[in-house]
């Protein structure tokens, strides 16, 4: 695939503790960690999924102001950010393994329907929920 | 009232925490003291930067999620009204048909009779994303809005928000 969406960006309130959480205990790699200057590009990828990057930003200057950045890191502790989704094949199964890594969850697994899904939280907030879709019949 | 406070994000984190802890137990008897003790703050502290964080007061947060989760189980599954009212943590089933109607504008059971027969196909939304959308918007108290219905005639309605 040469288009499509390459990178999607959250934003956490320490990169040094967003990468190792996506590392460690989801199990992303690191695609691109460059700084220049006081500024950290920090993006991490899915083992599975190479053409997509999952950025991890700090917000502040220079790209928003500093009222619009405590702003911003209000919104991301308070779960206010948009929702994410991270598709697995066996969710009781991620979640065993999430927990016992200390992964923060806000709901365990449950059936909907034929599918199970749980949320959990990143260590500055964000909320994911985690989907084993139904299999197809 | 009006503006924005600001507040300390490593506070709202775990002020996060408790609501949270609301959404995956709602049935259970969230006391400030208890969700206090989740966020590490004073009781005192807490009611207020919670209503600061989120909006409502925790008890009314809380009120929606479990007036949220009935009308789920009322769609959605054929269990009976008296024993949703007890799976959503409500102690009297008076208490739960008024409070229920007091926030949506109709009783349990016309709740449950108007979506069965307007069943329709779910839409391509995760399913706990969208229950979520279709939370109760609780802007004021219960008892309030109940006032207000009534015209504001009877200021003796009791004041303790339910439940």
């Amino acid at each position: 695939m040469s288009q499509g969406v390459g990178v999607v960006g959250l934003y956490v309130r320490d990169q040094d503790e967003a990468l190792q959480f996506y590392v460690e205990k989801l199990g992303f790699r690191v695609h691109t960690d460059a700084k220049n200057g006081g500024y950290r590009w920090l993006t991490v990828q899915h083992p599975d999924q190479p053409s997509f990057q999952l950025g991890l930003f700090t917000p502040g200057p220079p790209t928003v102001d500093a009222a619009t950045a405590q702003t911003l890191r209000e919104s991301v502790a308070k779960g206010a950010m948009p929702p994410l989704v991270l598709v697995v094949d066996d969710c009781r199964a991620a979640y065993e393994k999430m927990r016992a890594r200390g992964v923060e969850f806000m709901q365990e697994p449950v059936d909907r329907y034929g599918s199970v899904d749980a949320g959990f939280r990143d260590p500055s907030g964000n909320g994911w929920k985690m989907i084993q879709a139904r299999k197809a019949s | 009232m009006n503006g924005h406070t600001s507040q300390d994000p490593e506070l709202l984190r775990r002020l996060l925490r408790a609501k949270d802890r609301m959404d995956a137990a709602s049935h259970e008897e969230w006391p400030v003291d208890r969700l206090a003790r989740v966020s590490h703050v004073s009781e005192a502290h807490f009611a207020r930067s919670f209503k600061d964080a989120f909006g409502v007061p925790p008890h009314r947060y809380l009120l929606t999620r479990r007036i949220e989760r009935a009308t789920a189980l009322l769609r959605d599954t054929e269990v009976s009204i008296t024993d949703i009212a007890f799976q959503t943590g409500w102690k009297s089933l008076g208490t739960f048909g008024r409070t229920f109607r007091d926030v949506t504008g109709e009783s349990p059971s016309d709740l449950r009779a108007r979506e069965q027969a307007a069943r329709h196909q779910p839409e391509p939304v995760p399913a706990c994303i969208l229950s979520a959308a279709h939370r109760p918007n609780l802007t004021s108290a219960v008892s309030e809005k109940r006032r207000q219905e009534a015209g504001d005639i009877n200021d003796s309605e009791e004041k303790t928000e339910v439940p």
